[in-house]
């Protein structure tokens, strides 16, 4: 599955449950948009840490890497390990 | 303590007698001792009496001299002894020695301007039987509640709503309005209630209904001055704040039953305890809450406290088990849904010092919106404070210091903690202090079904406020806001007088005398929030009478487990009420999504805040639909055979009856 694809699908099974009102594409803010609170970034945190087989350090949690569909897969393109992203991780 | 009730406009007598029989059964647990009514040709009132002042003659509805003004009476008017004697002076004849009287000639002598000179907590009604012509009043802060509707030509009023559902002619149906409001700044805002036509009396307003033609009016606010106040002696405020907060305590210990106080093991509820043995007498009785969960309990302060001031203290155990057990019934009290559990417990407190004897206890409120408790006020200065150099990289820190127990916070960067609290924010906008917070409650709004969306899209009305409200400081905005929609909307009513009133337990609030309340406004903000230390008044204050590590602790705010509550094992109730069929059913929310919560609470993952209060106010809504609409219990009326009820006024002989 694509990374994006993967991203979307988390979110809108566990952070807007499936029946969301909001809208929202690739470079939509997870923030502005009411996707993200403190808590939920956590729980991405968690997700990614299981899902990618990478150890997130707290300095990377920053609205660059995480405020969007399109800022989190660059990020787990950039940092984790190839095959947890399809081969298209960091060189 | 009372619940009162009304049904004004004409109608076969027997009827309407039978109706305001049932009407006080539904809220028989508010008064329990005595009930009384009253009926004319254009109006019937009722009573049902908590006897606490004069408990031989105060059986209401009362009368003036000639019979034209009739009373009912919810509340104490704690000047009343002040009162009385300027009103014997002026002629006034008194048949008994309760508040209720006084404040009955009291009208007679000033009208509606008696209001101003009143001390109290209370909601009442008074009927003129000449002029045809009816008040309703209610206390400055709405620590008592009051709520009315127009139905048929009628006008029903009644100190809860389920009275008002014991009429037929009610209509019962939950106002989407009202939940988008509930899910957004955690209650109905002023005026309104969970229904659909039900509406509430504003704290500090009365209302006057004469020929099916309603008027309210405002008698008080909340008000800060427009300049900055003038800087005081911090000694001089210290002095005249410990006068009154002492006299505020004084004045609530007056009752003719013995008046017992919760224990939070905060610095609030210790400092009223300790006025209370200092300046008295009296053996005091305390009462506090105890949680398995280490996250939520204060049981060792309180216990430190109960020793130190000598008190007869009693623990109630709220456990998860017990909080999920209790649940429905402490929506059917706060008869709106609600996105905390924190009312729970204090319906098991209310039971315990009801079980052991008591009928009045004091409490603690109000301390933290008045002298600024809550953690709110700081993170809207940190806020301020980081707005003022955007770029600074240690400025958002001091959000993790506020939050220190909110393990989400902790471990995210500097960035996220400002791109997450300043996002969109409009220091110039009157709600910059609540934005934070009611954006992300809103945020469990995306559980609404599209249809309830649609019908709720013309309750974005944000909170009112005053003209004069954008002259006030920061801290006064925020405190306002605070006290408005928190203070007198949820916490007074849900976790306050309904679940007090559940077991016929009165709370009197020392820290919400008008008099503490207006001195509070006037005072300077630093007196209140000194950078990071809140409450610095009353700290002061504490340091002269309290050990070290109780004027000096940190405000650690009241809080009840809610996932745990529900889900570990579930309750029957929370499983049937949440499934896709019932969601569905009721058509509030949409199934598919509740479903995915209900699978991820159960499926043991982390739980963020938003989900915690999504389900509570999920399930509270399905609960308020089943008890209220779906399956609204039948009457069970007051009984003139086995209740001690008096009958005043013009009744149809017995016997007749116009079911």
């Amino acid at each position: 599955m694509e990374i994006e694809q993967m991203v979307r699908q988390y979110v809108n099974r566990n952070l807007l449950f499936g029946e969301s009102q909001i809208m929202y594409d690739d470079d939509t803010s997870f923030l502005a948009a009411g996707i993200l609170d403190s808590m939920a970034v956590m729980e991405l945190v968690a997700w990614i840490e299981a899902t990618f087989g990478m150890k997130v350090d707290i300095r990377d949690i920053t609205p660059e890497n995480f405020d969007s569909v399109n800022r989190l897969a660059a990020f787990l393109r950039r940092c984790a390990a190839p095959a947890a992203v399809g081969g298209n991780g960091r060189p | 303590m009372c619940g009162i009730a009304g049904i004004i406009g004409e109608g076969e007598p027997g009827a309407r007698r039978d109706r305001m029989l049932e009407m006080l059964g539904m809220i028989r647990h508010r008064g329990p001792d005595q009930f009384g009514v009253y009926q004319d040709a254009a109006a019937t009132l009722g009573s049902a009496r908590l006897s606490i002042i004069d408990l031989s003659t105060g059986q209401q509805p009362i009368s003036n001299e000639d019979g034209s003004l009739w009373i009912v009476f919810n509340g104490e008017i704690f000047n009343y002894v002040e009162l009385r004697p300027e009103l014997e002076a002026r002629g006034h004849r008194f048949r008994t020695a309760s508040d209720t009287e006084v404040l009955l000639h009291l009208f007679e002598e000033y009208g509606a301007g008696c209001l101003e000179r009143l001390n109290g907590q209370f909601a009442f009604a008074i009927w003129d039987a000449r002029a045809r012509r009816l008040l309703l009043a209610r206390d400055r802060l709405g620590i008592r509640p009051l709520y009315y509707t127009e139905v048929d030509g009628l006008l029903l009023f009644a100190s809860e709503v389920k009275a008002l559902f014991a009429h037929p002619a009610a209509r019962r149906e939950l106002d989407p309005v009202s939940l988008r409001q509930v899910f957004t700044y955690w209650s109905t805002l002023a005026g309104r209630s969970a229904f659909l036509g039900v509406h509430q009396l504003r704290p500090g307003h009365t209302l006057a209904y004469s020929d099916g033609r309603i008027e309210t009016r405002r008698y008080w606010r909340l008000e800060f001055p427009a300049e900055p106040a003038r800087e005081e002696e911090e000694r001089e405020s210290l002095e005249r704040f410990k006068e009154l907060l002492v006299d505020a305590t004084l004045i609530r210990l007056r009752s003719d039953v013995p008046v017992g106080a919760y224990l939070s093991g905060g610095l609030d509820s210790s400092m009223i305890a300790h006025i209370i043995r200092s300046r008295t007498s009296n053996e005091l009785a305390t009462f506090s809450i105890a949680f398995d969960d280490p996250q939520f309990d204060e049981s060792g302060f309180q216990l430190r406290m109960a020793r130190l001031l000598g008190t007869r203290h009693e623990v109630v155990r709220a456990t998860h088990a017990e909080i999920g057990r209790v649940f429905p019934e402490v929506v059917w009290h706060t008869e709106t849904p609600v996105t905390r559990t924190a009312p729970a417990p204090m319906f098991l407190l209310s039971k315990l010092a009801r079980d052991s004897g008591f009928k009045v206890v004091m409490t603690g409120e109000g301390a933290d919106e008045l002298l600024a408790g809550y953690d709110i006020f700081k993170e809207a200065a940190i806020r301020r404070f980081c707005l003022r150099q955007r770029d600074s990289a240690l400025r958002p820190l001091l959000f993790r210091r506020l939050y220190a127990d909110i393990p989400g916070l902790r471990e995210t960067s500097p960035a996220f903690l400002a791109a997450f609290f300043l996002a969109g924010a409009d220091a110039d906008s009157p709600y910059f202090s609540h934005a934070v917070r009611w954006r992300n409650s809103a945020r469990a709004l995306r559980f609404l079904s599209q249809e309830t969306a649609r019908a709720a899209e013309d309750g974005g009305a944000a909170p009112e406020v005053p003209a004069e409200f954008c002259r006030w400081g920061p801290l006064e905005r925020s405190q306002f806001l605070e006290c408005t929609v928190f203070l007198s909307e949820y916490l007074l009513s849900s976790q306050g007088d309904r679940v007090g009133m559940a077991h016929s337990v009165e709370s009197r609030l020392p820290y919400l005398d008008y008099r503490v309340v207006e001195f509070a406004g006037r005072l300077p903000a630093r007196l209140k929030l000194r950078g990071m230390k809140d409450k610095y008044l009353l700290r002061l204050l504490g340091r002269e009478f309290l050990p070290a590590d109780v004027w000096q602790r940190p405000k650690r705010p009241y809080r009840a487990p809610i996932h745990k509550s529900f889900f570990g094992p579930a309750p029957d109730y929370v499983c049937e009420l949440l499934s896709p069929e019932r969601i569905r059913a009721a058509g509030f929310f949409e199934p598919a999504a509740v479903s995915r919560l209900v699978a991820k609470i159960a499926g043991g993952a982390q739980v963020s805040e938003t989900d915690d209060m999504a389900l509570a106010g999920i399930l509270s809504t399905q609960l308020v639909q089943h008890a209220f609409v779906e399956h609204f219990p039948a009457a069970r009326p007051v009984s003139p055979e086995r209740d001690d009820v008096a009958f005043r006024g013009e009744f149809p002989p017995p016997g007749r009856s116009g079911r």
